[in-house]
């Protein structure tokens, strides 16, 4: 135990540089540089899944041996991945209605609204 | 800033409010000085990283939030007696239903339960402590720091006003300009720092720290609710964070994520409110679930009838509660397809919750009911939850929702399950392990006194909500018409009847003090688990020698074996972690940073975070190990304690 906190910790050191230096690396791309807007996003997204590979490999025990070989980790992470799912589906579903505004029933919704409007008073 | 502009000015109640914040505050401090107790305080509770301890201060804290949230209760009740009543003006009533309501979500119930579980849940599993000391103690300074940003707001800046759930436009900057709402947003961010931590510390405490032998399906039921509720916690409060941190970049710095202009979505708060909103009144009420199963199954002196379905239904209660956040707004015009899904899927959520209670009826059904005062407030929990489900199915039904909706009839639902789910299971688990919280009953006269009358008070207040929601009465409105009359003067009764109730049982905290007998053994009520194992008042390392579990009802077994969790021939110097100043130090630092931020100070905020990381850096050098308590100063705590 004692032996284990005292070592000195060089991949961490080294995963710690990585991800400041991804993320500033991200800042730029999105704030000064003059790349197109496709490239930038593309670029950050890259930048991302490289700085979450970071974390899980050299910070969150993704490899050792007394998190089952990752299975704990990967697990909550499943759980995770199915909880974003249902944000993200969740509300575009629920959320994307009122957005029909050049369609042809887009008249039609407005008149609805009016409507309700009125008999509320 | 002028002096005017900051505390708030023009209220005789806030000033009042004022006087007794400043009373209340020198008195504390000249008891301390008078009777030298600072460094007592420091080195026996500011400091502490034991779970029993920082229970106890969670549980403080939340009684005192209850009197807060209580005050303003009954300020409100008094506003809704009589039509035309001239007691708070409409600002006024608006600040006092949104501090209310945040204040007894947030800083009322989940700290009540989260104190239990810190002091329960180790002692259940055969635990030392947390598998994060450290982290324990932090997260209730968070959580404490977070509730004292939100309090003062009213006598410094002024207090938010949009509700507890904030909906945008109107808590955005152009409606809602200056520190009021930003009161919300700090201060539940920085509590919120403090939940997920833990729900993380004690899932991690749960899987890993269970007694040689416990398996998952043998842990006590309200372990069980513990970790489901962990789940929650740890999927649903992101979103919390997310959304709390979009609205302050939105307020503070101007972006246009919840507003009218600038193409944002007003809308995406309160469906991203919503989406940790349902679980989060699903993490208040699973644990009251199982703190009433604990009672129950005590008392009936049966086993818990069909242990195995009351785990499953909390698990599928847990996933599904991820599934109906849509039910909260059915008005909003999503259109009838989206409705009808979620109407249906809230109904399935109350499929497993009928299968607990039926679980408790069979339980309870040929038993031999011992009538202590916490199995009083189970028993009249079954039936008023039971009203307040149905209600919500009700509720749950898109269509009759659009008549439902934002009427006392929703007020009336949701004081039904949340007071009688939550607040009687804070009371009962309160009053069940108070023995082994401080050695002693609380007196049971007294106890059954504050019962009844909290008990009738809340049917005689609530009750009648539904049928004043039934004839149009909206919620959230200062004054009243001549026909809403009659049925808010009973409510308001009511209201005062369980405030009556609250007092006396504050009284009875002070009387047992002085008058009960002390617990001569750990087994108070004859108990089946194993928190009941350990000697009263329970030593700081909670088990001498961690007891071999291959049971349900781990207690019960060893007492029929006549074991003990002291075993003189098995003792091993016990590792144990340092108390430090560090936790309270950081959130402290962070705590200032937050109000910095409430006030828009942006130099003052960004000093305080600065702060924070050199605290955290300081963390991180931290080498130390904690230490050992010797077998023979073992021998001497339990031999005095077991008056061997
Ligand atoms: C049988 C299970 C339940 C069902 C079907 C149900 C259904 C609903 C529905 C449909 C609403 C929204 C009504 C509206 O806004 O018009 C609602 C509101 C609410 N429910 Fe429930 N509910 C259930 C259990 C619970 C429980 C166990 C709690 C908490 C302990 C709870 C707390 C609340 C709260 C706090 C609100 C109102 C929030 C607000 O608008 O401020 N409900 N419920
Ligand atoms: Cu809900």
């Amino acid at each position: 135990m004692a032996e284990h906190s005292k070592r000195f910790p060089v991949q961490h050191i080294i995963g710690f540089v990585l991800s400041i230096v991804l993320t500033l690396l991200a800042a730029w791309a999105a704030l000064g540089s003059d790349l197109p807007v496709k490239w930038i996003i593309t670029g950050i997204m890259t930048l991302a899944v490289i700085q979450a590979g970071i974390q899980l490999f050299m910070f969150m025990h993704m490899t050792e041996r007394e998190s089952g070989g990752g299975h704990v980790p990967w697990n909550m992470m499943f759980h995770g991945f199915v909880l974003a799912a249902i944000i993200v589906a969740g509300s575009l579903f629920t959320m994307s209605f009122g957005f029909t505004h050049d369609h042809e029933d887009g008249g039609n919704h407005q008149q609805e609204e009016k409507h309700e409007e009125q008999s509320g008073h | 800033m002028k002096l005017d502009e900051f505390f708030v000015t023009g209220e005789p109640l806030i000033y009042a409010g004022m006087v007794s914040i400043v009373l209340v505050s020198s008195a504390v401090i000249f008891l301390l000085t008078y009777f030298k107790r600072w460094g007592w305080l420091w080195r026996e509770w500011l400091t502490t990283v034991d779970h029993k301890k920082i229970g106890i201060m969670y549980i403080l804290s939340a009684l005192a939030m209850l009197f807060r949230g209580g005050m303003d209760a009954l300020m409100m009740r008094v506003q809704l007696a009589f039509p035309d009543m001239n007691f708070l003006n409409a600002q006024h009533y608006d600040e006092i239903f949104t501090t209310h309501g945040t204040v007894m979500i947030i800083f009322m119930a989940m700290p009540f339960l989260i104190g239990l579980m810190n002091i329960i849940v180790p002692l259940q599993i055969g635990a030392r402590d947390f598998a994060f000391p450290f982290v324990n103690a932090l997260s209730f300074w968070s959580f404490f720091f977070g509730a004292m940003l939100f309090n003062i707001s009213f006598v410094i800046g002024g207090s938010p006003d949009a509700g507890w759930t904030s909906y945008t436009p109107l808590a955005g900057a152009a409606m809602s300009p200056g520190p009021g709402q930003n009161f919300y947003l700090m201060g539940l961010q920085l509590s919120g720092i403090g939940t997920l931590a833990t729900g993380i510390n004690l899932m991690v405490t749960i899987l890993k720290m269970r007694a040689p032998g416990m398996k998952m399906f043998q842990m006590p039921i309200f372990t069980w609710s513990t970790l489901v509720t962990c789940f929650i916690i740890v999927f649903a409060f992101p979103i919390l964070t997310v959304a709390l941190a979009l609205m302050t970049i939105d307020r503070i710095f101007g972006a246009q994520f919840f507003t009218l202009t600038g193409e944002g979505l007003p809308m995406m708060w309160a469906n991203l409110f919503w989406m940790w909103g349902h679980p989060e009144v699903y993490i208040v009420i699973l644990p009251a679930f199982g703190i009433f199963s604990e009672v129950i199954a005590t008392f009936a002196r049966k086993r818990l009838f069909g242990y195995n379905a009351m785990v499953w239904s909390m698990i599928l209660i847990a996933g599904l509660s991820f599934l109906v956040w849509v039910h909260h707004f059915f008005t909003m015009g999503a259109g009838a397809f989206v409705n009808s899904v979620f109407s249906v899927s809230t109904m399935l959520i109350a499929v497993p919750t009928g299968v607990k209670i039926f679980n408790w009826l069979a339980t309870l059904y040929k038993s031999k009911i011992e009538f202590t005062t916490p199995m009083m407030w189970a028993l009249a929990f079954i039936p008023s939850f039971v009203i307040g489900g149905v209600t919500g199915v009700m509720l749950g039904m898109a269509a009759a929702d659009y008549q439902f909706h934002n009427s006392y009839f929703l007020i009336a639902h949701f004081h039904y399950v949340l007071i009688a789910g939550t607040v009687f299971a804070c009371f009962a688990g309160l009053e069940y392990w108070y023995p082994k919280m401080f050695g002693h009953k609380l007196n049971e006269r007294f106890g059954k006194l504050s019962f009844w009358l909290f008990v009738i008070g809340f049917h005689v207040t609530f009750f009648p909500q539904y049928f004043v929601g039934l004839d149009g009465m909206p919620r959230r409105v200062f004054t009243i018409i001549p026909e809403w009359m009659p049925l808010n003067v009973i409510s308001t009764v009511g209201a005062f009847g369980m405030g009556l109730g609250f007092a006396v049982f504050c009284y009875n905290i002070y009387y047992s003090y002085r008058n009960s007998k002390r617990e001569e053994t750990g087994d108070s009520w004859n108990g089946r688990t194993l928190e009941w194992a350990t000697p009263t008042p329970v030593p700081f390392y909670n088990f001498a020698t961690v007891p071999h579990v291959d049971k349900y009802d781990a207690f019960l077994a060893m007492k029929e074996k006549g074991e003990t969790t002291y075993d003189e021939d098995k003792l091993e110097p016990i590792h144990m972690p340092s108390y430090t100043g560090k936790p309270i130090i950081m959130m402290a630092i962070l705590a200032f940073a937050s109000f910095a931020l409430v006030f828009e100070w942006i130099t003052l905020a960004v000093i305080g975070l600065i702060g924070t990381l050199i605290m955290m850096v300081i963390r991180s050098f931290d080498y130390d190990e904690g230490y050992h308590v010797e077998v023979e100063e073992i021998k001497r705590i339990e031999r005095k304690a077991r008056r061997l």
